[in-house]
């Protein structure tokens, strides 16, 4: 036994070690394009003082630590590209504190997403939290560290605007609590009015360390959820309905999708609108404030609402189980997509681009959009699917990502969970000096480069 | 030696998203999936199954103890098949993971458990290498004839034959039947092992010897209506013998329990106590039997039925099916699936756990001693409860 992997079985147990070639094999890849890379372990922690001491470990040892929620980023996040240990997060997932009154939750990294739904529910019924339209393995903190998205987003922004404080282990070693649980026992805010630290761990996707608790803001749930359905065929409106709907400000939320297949959405532009309410008359009202907001386009016959009582469950499930589904569209088992965060204006030349991009590289596509925050941008989702079997399917489709993200990266937006050549794109792009701020950031926090290497390297 | 590898499926192995779905209930209260509880990898969760299968049949990876310990730590619960997102191809995830291990089997690299379960049972007809002379012991006292031309068969099974618990349950539902008045015989030291568990882990040779040998034996002894103590019997019955020429009525002992205790040919006593009930997998998930056990218990004057948070089609597995109860390939450790369930049957307050198959019941009867639960919760067969109340 090598002596480093005899140091972590001495800290997380023989059956938290793993070096067998089927680990390393299958921890090697995520389910998107991109290449595998082999780590040298997979290591699972249960304890803040477990990772603690691998990230000691690691540090003493120079070798590279990337943490792993369920590796369904698709972006080959947390692919090892420089080998070192996986951190398997998801044997720490507990479900520490629920402050029922000041509405927020304090869970352990690895907890799942489905976890801490059937928690609420069944503990907390009147709370929930934003649940992303990722698989319900997927964890809290790779969701938040890779600034993601959920139901609540056009409500209160990015999931990780919804973080009320942090427990991170640094590249160090050290244990670090980030916000107001850094001065008292409440989980209450993650920054202000403090400076806000938060800032050096959500978005760095693990290279700056180790997110192994975090506190999240809960919301009301409401007793009733309901959605309608609009559909045009004049992608230029979409920018103005959406401008519409948020200024009702009282939406749940709003996606706009349009694909190919099956053959009866072909063509259209469907905006799926989301409200809640605790009686049927606060779902009335704002059902007739949507209808009355978009009244215009019915009257002009430039749009209508669609019935959706046959897919009406499949739109309010959380998370949307059908989602995966397009992955087997063309039975193959993949897709990924890039999602640039963009002004809502550029809608229709981001609906051109995935048809076109579509077209040009022979790949299916969906597309979604998501409002985020009212309207202030939206993530707008270029998904191609592919057959895992066919390479050059994938080639095709890796080659179509990175033309949809230098495309977004023309028209102002940014990158969402960018992979690393996307990030590489990214930093060209960004301002010198931020850059700049960024190497300081990294280079203070990580000077050996152990954290997720490979990933948010910033040359100077 | 290098091996061509081939599996019936394999044309759909690159198709799993390995999504996670799989590994839970439709609520997601919990990891769902026995094995990936045990053991904490997501390689030995069903989607890991998945893609390594593929690397393996494509020569990526190749056999080792490991990937056999992965493929045959599954205990074909069936959950995933259930809970999987892919409709075009979701009903075949068990039957890819039985290939991969009858390809192991082929290959003669399997865990020393599954070899030596196999041996056992080609053998001595049974996993217990106990002679067949004994096999019938179980039924003295209990009123049961030897099978001749009565209109039921009753089937015990290896389980029901040979383990302590399992013989219990056995008795119970012997006694029940013929205190009921039904014609009803046994094989007993003619009855052999029905081969479920053999075909799930892969040894389809022995499995369809097994299952010829039975069918031959029903058919020459007349028989034309099974009632049996095992639902993996019953499983196999249903599924596999009528492919292999072997039609016959099947039923699981709690379906004609229930419909006697309808008819009042069993009449209850009142029994002022809380009972919480398991689903065995191959009871609930695979042949969709969740009521009969149920309608027995609820009929039980002043005992108060109360469900696990995991129950019927999202039931958590005891961890003994696809042979693990011989093999024990999951282990006993705190995140062992029979741990984890008498847990959560413990925290509903019951002070029965009632059980419907022998295998269940050895599993969970264990998991009660490891847990310290012995003072708080009664294990129980569901005969065993009707022999305490019935009138």
């Amino acid at each position: 036994m090598s002596d480093i992997r005899k140091s972590l079985v001495d800290i997380v147990g023989e059956r938290g070690v793993s070096d067998a070639p089927e680990e390393l094999w299958f921890y090697s890849r995520d389910p998107g394009v991109l290449a595998p890379h082999r780590p040298d372990y997979v290591v699972a922690p249960k304890t803040t003082e477990e990772v603690q001491k691998i990230v000691q470990l690691a540090g003493r040892e120079n070798i590279p630590v990337v943490p792993m929620g369920n590796g369904m980023s698709l972006a080959g996040l947390v692919i090892p590209l420089k080998g070192g240990i996986v951190l398997d997060m998801k044997r720490m997932n507990k479900i520490l504190e629920v402050n029922h009154m000041a509405r927020y939750v304090v869970v352990e990294g690895g907890t799942s997403q489905g976890a801490l739904k059937a928690y609420l529910q069944k503990n907390h019924p009147t709370l929930r939290h934003s649940i992303p339209d990722a698989p319900s393995t997927t964890t809290i903190a790779a969701n938040v560290s890779l600034h993601g998205q959920g139901r609540l987003t056009n409500q209160y922004g990015f999931n990780s605007d919804m973080v009320t404080g942090l427990e991170v282990v640094l590249p160090t070693g050290e244990i670090c609590r980030i916000g107001s649980p850094s001065i008292g026992p409440y989980w209450i805010s993650k920054g202000p009015t403090l400076p806000d630290l938060s800032g050096l761990f959500l978005g760095w996707l693990g290279c700056t360390g180790v997110i192994t608790k975090v506190g999240l803001k809960l919301y009301p749930n409401k007793k009733i959820r309901d959605a309608e359905l609009f559909v045009t065929d004049r992608v230029d409106l979409i920018p103005h309905i959406l401008y519409k709907l948020t200024h009702l400000e009282m939406l749940e939320d709003i996606n706009v999708w349009f694909q190919p297949k099956p053959l009866m959405f072909m063509g259209n532009y469907h905006i799926t609108v989301f409200f809640t309410g605790d009686t049927e008359e606060e779902v009335e009202f704002k059902r007739k404030m949507v209808w009355d907001c978009l009244q215009e386009y019915m009257d002009s016959k430039d749009g209508g609402f669609m019935s959706i009582q046959y897919m009406k469950s499949m739109l309010l499930e959380m998370p949307g189980r059908n989602i995966a589904d397009f992955a087997d569209v063309p039975k193959g088992g993949g897709f990924e997509y890039s999602g640039p965060i963009a002004p809502i204006e550029h809608f229709p030349q981001y609906a051109a681009k995935v048809v076109e991009l579509a077209a040009k590289y022979n790949v299916l596509y969906a597309s979604t959009a998501r409002l985020i925050s009212g309207g202030h941008s939206m993530m707008y989702s270029i998904s191609f699917a592919f057959n895992r079997s066919d390479t050059a399917m994938m080639e095709r489709v890796e080659q179509a990502l990175t033309e949809a993200t230098a495309f977004a990266l023309d028209m102002g937006g940014i990158p969402w969970k960018p992979n690393f050549k996307e990030q590489k794109m990214t930093l060209e792009k960004m301002e010198p000096n931020a850059r700049k701020l960024l190497l300081m950031i990294k280079k203070n926090l990580d000077p050996q480069g152990i954290m997720n290497p490979g990933n948010w390297e910033v040359n100077s | 030696m290098t091996y061509i590898r081939h599996i019936e499926h394999e044309n759909i192995v690159h198709r799993c998203f390995r999504c996670g779905y799989c590994k839970f209930p439709s609520d997601y209260s919990d990891f769902n999936c026995p094995s990936y509880k045990a053991f904490g990898w997501d390689t030995f969760s069903p989607g890991g199954r998945m893609w390594l299968t593929r690397a393996w049949l494509s020569g990526e990876i190749e056999t080792s103890a490991r990937f056999a310990e992965i493929m045959f730590s599954c205990v074909a619960c069936d959950n995933c098949k259930d809970q999987c997102v892919f409709p075009r191809f979701k009903d075949f995830l068990p039957d890819i993971f039985q290939e991969t291990r009858a390809e192991l089997v082929g290959e003669g690299r399997i865990p020393p458990g599954v070899r030596d379960y196999f041996k056992a049972v080609a053998i001595s007809g049974n996993p217990y290498k106990l002679p067949q002379s004994e096999r019938g012991d179980w039924a003295r006292g209990t009123g049961l004839k030897p099978f001749t031309n009565q209109k039921h068969l009753f089937y015990a099974g290896c389980v029901g034959s040979y383990d302590e618990v399992g013989k219990r349950m056995a008795q119970s539902v012997g006694k029940m039947l013929v205190d009921a008045g039904l014609s009803v015989g046994i094989l007993g030291s003619e009855e052999t092992c029905d081969g479920n568990d053999v075909r799930v882990l892969g040894e389809m040779g022995l499995f369809a010897e097994l299952a010829q040998a039975n069918i031959e034996k029903f058919k020459a002894k007349g028989v034309k209506e099974i009632i049996t103590l095992d639902p993996h019997a019953l499983n196999t019955f249903k599924k596999d013998y009528p492919a292999l020429g072997g039609v016959f009525q099947v039923r699981h002992y709690s379906e004609v329990l229930a419909e006697l205790v309808k008819k009042k040919k069993i009449k209850l006593k009142a029994y002022p106590v809380k009972i919480t009930y398991h689903d065995p997998c191959y009871l609930g998930r695979h042949q969709s039997i969740y009521q009969a056990p149920r309608e027995i218990l609820k009929a039980i004057p002043k005992a108060e039925f109360v469900e696990m948070h995991r129950s019927g089609p999202d039931a958590f597995c005891c961890g003994g099916g696809g042979g693990n109860f011989f093999t024990d390939i999951l282990g006993t450790a705190e995140d062992s699936a029979a741990r984890v369930r008498v847990r959560e049957a413990a925290e509903t307050g019951a002070r029965i756990l009632a059980v419907a198959c022998p295998n269940c019941a050895k599993m969970l009867s264990d998991a009660v001693k490891m847990e310290n639960l012995e003072d708080r919760l009664e294990l129980l067969g569901i005969a065993e409860i009707l022999e305490r109340v019935r009138k």
